[in-house]
């Protein structure tokens, strides 16, 4: 593979020191942190530099860490794909779980306008600077912001299906 | 009268106020769908029109959805392909085999020359019947019912040799970790014969039937066409983007299940307007034939049909209840008791409508603690407002059509 991973963790390094670490190989993807403040800047780099050239964006979705401290509580991955290279890379940008906001990319890819919708309407992730940032599946009476952690699948009364009854508590299932 | 349609809150409304006091023509709102005969599933746009072309168009998607990404958080992860089987359901084995091959890879399980054959062989009838109906039913919507008509048995023969493979015809949860849940009968091979000897002919005389048709050439070319550009940032993959000219195909860029063993030709349009996908469909077909004939020539001898990875795969029930090994095994599968890696895996295929994209992460428990189906039709579903500013109403149906939008995989 022409791109090497060292080629851009070396050029990333070089134009934003400090904001972008935890480089590594995750099985066969490339995968990195960035700084949630300056995601719009990173991947405009990453599109448009000559050698870089990850012009598309596959996938944006949010993950929920209800776990970590509260300035890490919520993560947005990029999925980024350069086809000139046949390289793919992932991106996580860690945001905060009180109030978690990030800037839009709408205005670099078209494609994530409602892959951002589908993030606010599952998350409740603010994209500032988001053109029309409502819910997109759910209705749009809805309050609560079902693909976090604490949103019960279920009704929380129901004892038929009980781990318990598996020989299974909460903690080792 | 468009009070009565519009809340006035609305954008429409204001638009429609200010557009009347300039020329004195009223623009109208016309709801196409949520139920409408003629878009093939639930979706709902308000239309802003001006006689009878589109100004503007507000789509509403999710009157399906079944949140599957949450129920996928509390299910074993076997228990999540049916789930797949209802995104894309024109074409469910490939998402079945895409999810197989999201846990194999996680797994690092190796799955056998043959079975991945038979994969292969099974996705490629499942492309074959999703371009089928889309193309037919592009047919259907601009007047011409025979070819429908004359092609849609096919549909039911793939049926047929699913059938016989895994017991399911629509949604299909076929496959296990691993390859297959049992070996393909003589039967399946026979059925998969007959279609290879009957579908060509009838395909090429559907082909005939609409490629140089005067009534179908003046509906669909120059219609909804879309740039390659504009196509790669509203995120367009599969047949909708190689119509506008850009190769790109998962198939060859990352060749999963021995993909890379088979000679095919990836087709590409020009102009990407409904025309230019519908021969990049016809085209893709006919390649889809070619790989299948391939898969059965360069079939390894013998009757492998799943890899040896008894933390995974399900022993044979006779086994279960005389040997105490396949017991403790099927036991613990069933119980979701097996070792899981801590990781985070993406995997595409490519779907009938696109790159088919599977992004897992795993804590070691029995669950994913998050799944995310990249949806090829909801990503590029975005796309469609734009492409029908400025058309007729009969062409926005036709564009619909022409993009394949499956409900199922735009709601997940």
């Amino acid at each position: 593979m022409a791109l090497e991973n060292t080629a851009i963790q070396e050029k990333l390094a070089a134009t934003f020191a400090g904001e972008v670490f935890n480089f590594q190989q995750e099985r066969d993807i490339f995968s990195f942190e960035i700084n949630a403040n300056k995601n719009t800047a990173i991947i405009l780099f990453l599109k448009n530099d000559p050698d870089l050239r990850f012009h598309f964006l596959t996938d944006l979705c949010g993950i929920h860490y209800p776990d970590n401290p509260v300035e890490k509580q919520f993560a947005i991955v990029y999925h980024m794909h350069n086809w000139y290279e046949n390289k793919r890379i992932r991106i996580k940008a860690f945001i905060n779980g009180k109030n978690p906001e990030i800037k839009t990319l709408s205005n670099i890819f078209l494609t994530s306008n409602w892959m951002e919708r589908e993030t606010y309407d599952f998350f409740g992730v603010n994209f500032i600077g988001h053109p029309q940032l409502k819910r997109i599946l759910n209705m749009d009476e809805m309050t609560s912001f079902p693909m976090r952690k604490e949103f019960p699948l279920e009704d929380g009364g129901r004892t038929d299906k009980d781990d318990r009854f598996f020989g299974r508590t909460i903690d080792n299932c | 009268m468009s009070e009565l349609l519009l809340p006035p809150e609305h954008r429409y409304a204001k638009i429609i106020k200010e557009q009347l006091n300039e020329d004195g023509n009223e623009l109208s709102i016309l709801n196409l769908g949520p139920t409408h005969p003629a878009t093939h599933g639930i979706f709902q746009n308000i239309l802003l029109m001006d006689g009878e072309r589109i100004l503007d168009a507000e789509p509403t998607i999710g009157y399906i959805h079944r949140a599957f990404e949450k129920i996928a958080e509390n299910r074993p992860f076997y228990q999540i392909t049916p789930l797949t089987d209802r995104m894309n359901y024109c074409s469910s084995p490939i998402n079945n085999m895409g999810w197989w091959m999201t846990l194999e890879k996680l797994l690092g399980v190796e799955v056998p020359k043959r079975a991945q054959y038979l994969r292969v062989i099974v996705m490629e009838l499942a492309r074959i019947t999703d371009h089928l109906i889309c193309n037919s039913i592009l047919g259907v919507d601009t007047g011409a019912y025979t070819g429908f008509l004359y092609v849609f048995q096919f549909r039911e023969k793939v049926y047929e040799i699913y059938e016989e493979i895994c017991g399911a015809r629509l949604t299909t949860n076929m496959g296990r970790i691993g390859g297959f849940e049992r070996d393909w009968t003589p039967k399946a091979f026979e059925l998969l014969n007959t279609f290879l000897e009957e579908f060509p002919p009838a395909w090429k005389e559907f082909e005939n039937l609409f490629e140089r048709n005067r009534i179908f050439i003046d509906r669909t070319v120059n219609v909804g066409p879309i740039s390659a550009e504009k196509a790669m940032s509203y995120g367009f993959t599969g047949p909708n983007l190689r119509a506008a000219g850009v190769d790109y195909d998962v198939r060859v860029a990352h060749p999963y299940s021995s993909y890379e063993d088979f000679d095919f030709k990836i087709p590409v349009g020009k102009s990407g307007d409904t025309y230019d996908r519908f021969c990049v469909r016809n085209a893709e077909v006919w390649e889809s034939l070619s790989i299948i004939r391939q898969a059965l020539d360069k079939m390894p001898e013998g009757n492998e049909y799943h890899a040896e990875v008894p933390d995974y795969y399900l022993p044979p029930k006779e086994d279960v209840y005389h040997n105490m090994e396949s017991l403790i095994y099927h036991f613990k599968i069933v119980m979701g008791e097996v070792p899981v890696p801590v990781a985070e895996i993406y995997h595409a295929v490519e779907g009938g409508n696109g790159e088919l994209g599977f992004y897992l992460v795993t804590d070691g428990s029995r669950t994913p603690y998050r799944l995310h189906f990249r949806r090829p039709c909801f990503i590029y579903y975005q796309a469609y407002p734009e492409m029908i500013k400025g058309a007729l109403l009969s062409d926005a149906i036709v564009i619909l059509s022409s993009l394949n939008v499956i409900a199922g995989e735009l709601d997940a």
